[in-house]
C-alpha cells in the first residue's frame, strides 16, 4: 500500500478489515488518553477497560487484514509501521479528545454506528468476521450504554452540563456523516455476503441517538456538516499526525522490542 | 464534580449458589453508574456473575466503642458450639 491505500490490487476483504481494525485502533489511542485525566478513578477505569476492548478487536482484524493482503505483514507491522496516509480510520475517531463531554459525544456516535454494524456483521458469510463480531457486539453493547448513560447525565444535569454536553454533540457532529458513506469496497465485500453497506445503517443509528438526545434534552444539530472525509482512503486532520507519531514513537524507537 | 459523588458498597457474588461478598467501594454520581462503575471495577478478570450496588451511607454498622460489649462475651461459650456432640458413624458428609 503505497500512493494509493485502496489500489486494486489489495483484496477488498483486506481493505474493510483494515478500515474497520483503524477505526478500533485509534479510537482505542483516544480512550488512553484519558486515563489519569477522567473526572473520577473510576471513570478512569471505564474508558480503559473500553479502549482495551477496541484494541483487541483492533488485533484480530489487523491480523486478518495482513494475512488476506498476502503480503506477510503482521498486526505491528499495520498498527507501528504505517504512515498517517495509509491508516483507513474515519474522521470521527481520530478528533482530539475535548473535554469529557466531546468524548462522550464521540463515544456515542461511534458505539451506536458499530454496535449497528456488528450485529449484522454477526452473520457475515466470513467466518473470521462473523467470529470477531459475535465477541464484540457484547462489549460494544456495553460501550453504547455507558456513552448514553453520561450524555444523558450531562445533558439533563445543570445549566453548566448541559451547554458543555451539547457543545460536545455539536463538536462531533460535523464527523457523523463520514461513518456511512460506502464506496466499491464496500460493495464487493458486501456483494459476498461478507460486509455490510454502511449506508444501511442510517436510519438505525438516527432513531438511536434522536432517542438519546431527546431523552437528554439535547438538540440534534442542523446545518453542522462538512465535506465527508477520506478517512477511508488515507486522507486525515492535522490531528491525525500527531497521534500516530505519539503511537507509534515507542515501536519506531525500540525495533522489536518485546515485554 | 469528585468530593460530590457518595460512596457506594459493591458486593459481587463470583458464582451461581454463593452469597455475594463484599468486594469494596467506589464513588459514583447515582446508582446506575455505581452499578456500571462496580461491573468496570471489580469484575473485569470475570469474577462474578451479579452485583450489588448498596449507598455506603445507607449501611448501618456496629461501632469499634461497642466492641467489648458486642463481641468479647461469646468467647468463652464454647458451649454455643455444637461440639458436645457424639457424630454416629453413619452420618456422612458432615
Amino acid at each position: 500500500m503505497t500512493a494509493d491505500p485502496v489500489a486494486a490490487s489489495i483484496p477488498p476483504l483486506a481493505t474493510y478489515a483494515l478500515r474497520l481494525g483503524d477505526d478500533a485502533l485509534v479510537l482505542s489511542h483516544r480512550l488512553a488518553e484519558w486515563v489519569t485525566n477522567a473526572p473520577q478513578l473510576e471513570e478512569d477505569v471505564a474508558l480503559a477497560n473500553i479502549g482495551l476492548d477496541l484494541l483487541g478487536q483492533a488485533r484480530t482484524l489487523l491480523t486478518y487484514a495482513g494475512e488476506v493482503e498476502g503480503a506477510g505483514r503482521s498486526e505491528d507491522d499495520l498498527a507501528y509501521l504505517r504512515d498517517e496516509r495509509e491508516f483507513l480510520n474515519v474522521h470521527l475517531v481520530e478528533a482530539p479528545n475535548g473535554d469529557f463531554a466531546v468524548s462522550m459525544a464521540r463515544q456515542l456516535f461511534f458505539s451506536t454506528f458499530q454496535l449497528a454494524l456488528l450485529q449484522r456483521l454477526v452473520s457475515s458469510t466470513d467466518p473470521t468476521l462473523a467470529g470477531l463480531a459475535g465477541k464484540a457486539v457484547k462489549e460494544v453493547d456495553y460501550h453504547r450504554d455507558h456513552a448514553a448513560q453520561w450524555v444523558l447525565r450531562l445533558g439533563d444535569g445543570t445549566e453548566i452540563s448541559h451547554a458543555r454536553m451539547q457543545a460536545g454533540v455539536d463538536r462531533m457532529w460535523p464527523y457523523v456523516d463520514e461513518l456511512f458513506l460506502g464506496d466499491e469496497v464496500d460493495d464487493a465485500v458486501a456483494g459476498q455476503g461478507a460486509g455490510v453497506d454502511p449506508a444501511l445503517l442510517r436510519p438505525e443509528w438516527d432513531a438511536y441517538l434522536d432517542a438519546v438526545l431527546d431523552e437528554a434534552t439535547l438538540t440534534r444539530p442542523e446545518g453542522l456538516r462538512r465535506p465527508p472525509g477520506g478517512g477511508r482512503r488515507g486522507v486525515h486532520t492535522t490531528a491525525m499526525g500527531h497521534l500516530v507519531a505519539e503511537m507509534q514513537h515507542q515501536h519506531r524507537s525500540h525495533p522489536g522490542a518485546s515485554w | 464534580m469528585s468530593s460530590d459523588w457518595p460512596l457506594w458498597e459493591v458486593f459481587v457474588r463470583s458464582r451461581r449458589g454463593l452469597a455475594h461478598q463484599h468486594a469494596g467501594s467506589l464513588h459514583a454520581p447515582d446508582a446506575a453508574m455505581a452499578l456500571r462503575n462496580a461491573r468496570d471495577v471489580f469484575t473485569r478478570r470475570s469474577e462474578g456473575v451479579s452485583l450489588w450496588v448498596v449507598p455506603a451511607a445507607a449501611i448501618v454498622a456496629s461501632s469499634p466503642d461497642e466492641k467489648d460489649a458486642f463481641f468479647d462475651p461469646a468467647a468463652d461459650k464454647t458451649y454455643r458450639h455444637p461440639t458436645f456432640y457424639e457424630v454416629p458413624p453413619e452420618v456422612q458428609h458432615l
